[in-house]
């Protein structure tokens, strides 16, 4: 009997936790919300966000895979929204975020607003019905500022994701000291690019420097480098017509074209005489990370390094980026000099929550007041290119920014984006990157294509 | 019963306590729920104690599992069932009853050499992992340092697996031989005048150099357990052989090995499951990629990566029915010792 009434102790104890938890809830009820009501003292024009209504005390979460320290300059550029409106935004950067993503939305726990890296995964998160049309003040603010890329935010003729930064990849990293020590001249031509990889070879008879450096490790997402390459490629030999039909599968995946594209680049990345300085054989690209592909360059271990304008921010820091500086980069050269073709990347805003101070925030950053102050508060490492062409360059800090917008607002030039980030999910950032890894590690051509295009989704 | 007060309790919870931001408002979160936990745990003893006599003792032991079974079912059972059904409706786990998935799962060539992967790895590892502990306790039994040896190869276990993952990777790090080597594999190669190789991307090596991380972490639980039962085994039986003159290799087979038997299917089973289920290793090593995927990796890549859920729910529920028989074995051996 007495472990009976010890029991009834120990439930009364529990039902009196109950009731003071209870009144303690009611308590911190009252002191939710907010109180700040500011935006007097911001530096842009706040009129078109006071068109959403009061937002003060709302808050806007944002989830993206921008992390430190590329993340802190990218919430400075959102002070002015914040100062205007009120709006606190709650920034959520994640290395899983492709993963992660699908995963939030399924479970019903999707951020407001998603930074897409890619049009692909748009269309795969779009389909489950999750993601909210653009408001029509963002469409106006996309019309008139990214024309060019309305189209790879757009699902089915309705629009949902303006583009957000921009990535030029058609870039060739090289010291500028270096090739002047040698006398090496920059390469107009495709030719003469393998002319000159070439000469390095026959300059460096013992093999210890070669004149590519490369490397395709990246995690989870190891093997996207050596698709930038192919993409690159096949926008020089084939054109942009035939990279389009490729991309939405209106010639299958292995098509001849393609083939051509992929020897072609087969020539320098499975070339032991070309590469991979300061790393080793061909195989060492699987496994060498691409943050450290191209640092073989200050140490003189290798000439060329193809990468995007980011791969600036993974050289050590007091590096002098610049024309003069201890590296610099080069447009990949086309096949001859009468077309320009540039491979691009970027990221989209995409909303899972209609309220007006999301609304509000998507058309902030799609506003060229956005874009200015990204430049603004820019940080030491740059890639702060936007998508939207009528903002100030000159605000930019780095070299390389400045040399890509140039690049992305050049009329004389044709920009297609990304082809992995377009293809679908399974394919885009799955057997495309596991193909092209399988590739550098001994698959031959034909069976690569062959096992990419078996993997298309059918239907 | 319980769920409703469960559910009640929940629905008068202000938004901003379940989503608590600031540090006190987490603190406050965290004695909510465990005063939630107090209150369901005190409801259920004052119902239980309101039962009194012989049927009324079953009705508290229903009411003493009855959370326990819910949880289960709410965070096991369904889930299980929702994933089998997944499995069999298309690539997404969205379409219609098709055995597609686990066709394409014993048929495409990706995929047979993931579940290759997975066999080398079910096969070798309990055995060597155990092989090697067993071995390791019988060297050390009553020796001097006992203690100090077993904890060298115990702290393995300490160690988590990606944290493990990364210390091999460091030991298993290629550079070119002419260079200096910051791995230590390669580094004594180099010192003997041997190539230096590239242990995570030659395949079929790569899988084997994964496996050696696996059996260091597992190698200590067999060597605590089995070194735990080699010391139960009764004295007078180990005197008796020795009086007998038996030697020591026949000492160890028809002695020692039949008295710890017990211990040693438990340890073979248990990492055994754990080596079905490996995905930590694989997935900072190597990430899946130059041929070294197994079954778990494999599963994460195909529902979150290349959004084939459906095929992702197949290769899970090949996992759970590769489990279910050794987990009989096992329930039926403890069933004999019993």
């Amino acid at each position: 009997m007495a472990l009976y009434s010890k029991r009834r102790i120990v439930a009364l104890t529990g039902v009196l936790a109950v009731a003071l938890t209870a009144t303690a809830c009611g308590s911190s009820d009252d002191d939710g919300g907010g109180d700040s009501t500011s935006g007097g003292n911001s530096s842009i024009d706040c009129a078109p966000y006071k068109a959403f209504g009061d937002l003060s005390g709302k808050t806007v979460s944002v989830y993206t895979s921008i992390t430190a320290p590329e993340d802190a300059p990218h919430q400075a550029s959102y002070k002015p929204f914040e100062d205007c409106t009120g709006v606190t935004i709650k920034y959520e950067g994640s290395k899983e975020f492709e993963a992660q993503l699908p995963v939030r939305v399924k479970g019903g726990n999707a951020p407001d607003i998603a930074y897409l890296p890619q049009p692909g995964l748009l269309k795969t998160l779009v389909a489950t019905g999750a993601v909210k049309e653009a408001p029509p003040e963002t469409v106006a603010n996309v019309d008139k500022n990214m024309p060019d890329w309305k189209q790879y935010g757009t699902v089915d003729d309705k629009f949902y994701g303006a583009a957000l930064g921009a990535n030029v990849k058609s870039y060739v990293w090289y010291s500028p000291q270096a090739f002047k020590d040698k006398g090496y001249e920059v390469p107009k031509t495709w030719a003469e690019l393998l002319a000159l990889s070439d000469k390095i070879v026959a300059d460096n008879a013992d093999g210890a420097v070669k004149p590519w450096c490369a490397g395709i490790e990246s995690g989870d997402a190891t093997g996207w480098p050596a698709t930038d390459w192919i993409e690159d490629v096949l926008l020089r030999t084939a054109g942009p017509e035939t990279y389009d039909k490729w991309v939405n599968h209106e010639i299958p995946f292995n098509d001849p074209a393609v083939a051509t594209a992929l020897a072609e680049v087969g020539k320098i990345l499975k070339n032991d005489k070309y590469v991979n300085g300061g790393f080793g054989d061909v195989k060492t690209i699987a496994s060498t990370s691409f943050q450290d592909a191209g640092q073989p360059i200050l140490d003189g271990e290798c000439y060329m390094h193809r990468q995007a304008n980011f791969y600036g921010a993974n050289f050590p820091e007091g590096t002098k980026i610049g024309p003069d500086g201890d590296v610099w980069a080069f447009y990949l050269p086309s096949v001859d000099e009468s077309t320009k073709p540039v491979l691009t990347a970027g990221e989209f805003v995409a909303a899972f929550a209609d309220r007006p101070e999301v609304k509000a925030f998507q058309t902030y950053l799609a506003s060229v007041e956005w874009a200015n102050e990204r430049a603004k508060t820019c940080g030491p490492n740059g890639g702060c290119v936007v998508a939207n062409k009528n903002a100030d360059p000159n605000l930019l800090k780095g070299e390389v920014d400045k040399l890509s917008a140039t690049i992305l607002t050049d009329e004389a030039a044709t920009s297609r984006f990304d082809a992995s980030d377009l293809m679908p999910g399974a394919v885009g950032s799955g057997t495309f990157w596991k193909g092209m890894t399988n590739w550098i590690t001994g698959t031959d051509d034909k069976a690569t294509l062959d096992y990419i295009e078996n993997s298309w989704p059918k239907s | 019963m319980t769920s409703h007060v469960l559910v009640g309790v929940a629905g008068a919870i202000p938004e901003p306590l379940l989503r608590a931001q600031s540090v006190a408002g987490k603190f406050f979160l965290m004695f909510f729920a465990i005063a939630l936990f107090a209150v369901v745990f005190g409801l259920v003893l004052l119902i239980a104690s309101l039962f009194k006599g012989k049927t009324g003792e079953r009705f508290q032991g229903v009411l003493f599992a009855g959370p326990a079974v819910l949880l289960l079912a709410v965070g096991l059972m369904y889930p299980a069932i929702l994933t089998i059904i997944q499995s069999f409706r298309g690539k997404s786990g969205e379409g219609s009853f098709s055995v597609e998935n686990y066709q394409q799962m014993f048929t495409e060539p990706e995929l047979l050499l993931v579940l290759r992967n997975t066999a080398i790895w079910v096969i070798l590892v309990p055995f060597i992992a155990t092989g090697v502990g067993l071995v390791y306790a019988i060297l050390i039994d009553r020796a001097r340092g006992e203690a100090f040896s077993k904890a060298l190869i115990f702290l393995p276990m300490a160690i988590s697996m990606v944290g493990a993952s990364i210390i091999w990777k460091f030991v298993y790090q290629y550079k070119q031989t002419s260079r200096p080597q910051i791995g230590l594999l390669n580094a004594i190669l180099k010192a003997l005048g041997f190539e230096t190789q590239q242990f995570l991307i030659n395949a079929p090596l790569n899988t084997f150099m994964l496996i050696i991380v696996m059996v260091w972490i597992q190698a200590g639980f067999a060597m605590t357990v089995l070194s735990a039962a080699i010391k139960a085994i009764p004295d007078e039986i180990l005197e008796a052989a020795k009086l007998d003159g038996v030697q020591a290799f026949k000492m160890f087979r028809f002695i020692t090995l039949p008295s710890i038997r017990p211990a040693l299917v438990v340890v073979i089973t248990t990492i055994g499951i754990g080596t079905l289920k490996v995905f930590d290793i694989v997935r900072t090593m190597t990430g899946g990629q130059f041929d070294t995927s197994v079954v778990a990796n494999e599963f994460y890549n195909q529902s979150f990566r290349y959004d084939a859920g459906g095929l992702g729910a197949a290769l899970a529920v090949l996992l759970f029915v590769l489990v279910i028989p050794i987990v009989v074995y096992n329930i039926f051996q403890m069933r004999k010792e019993a």
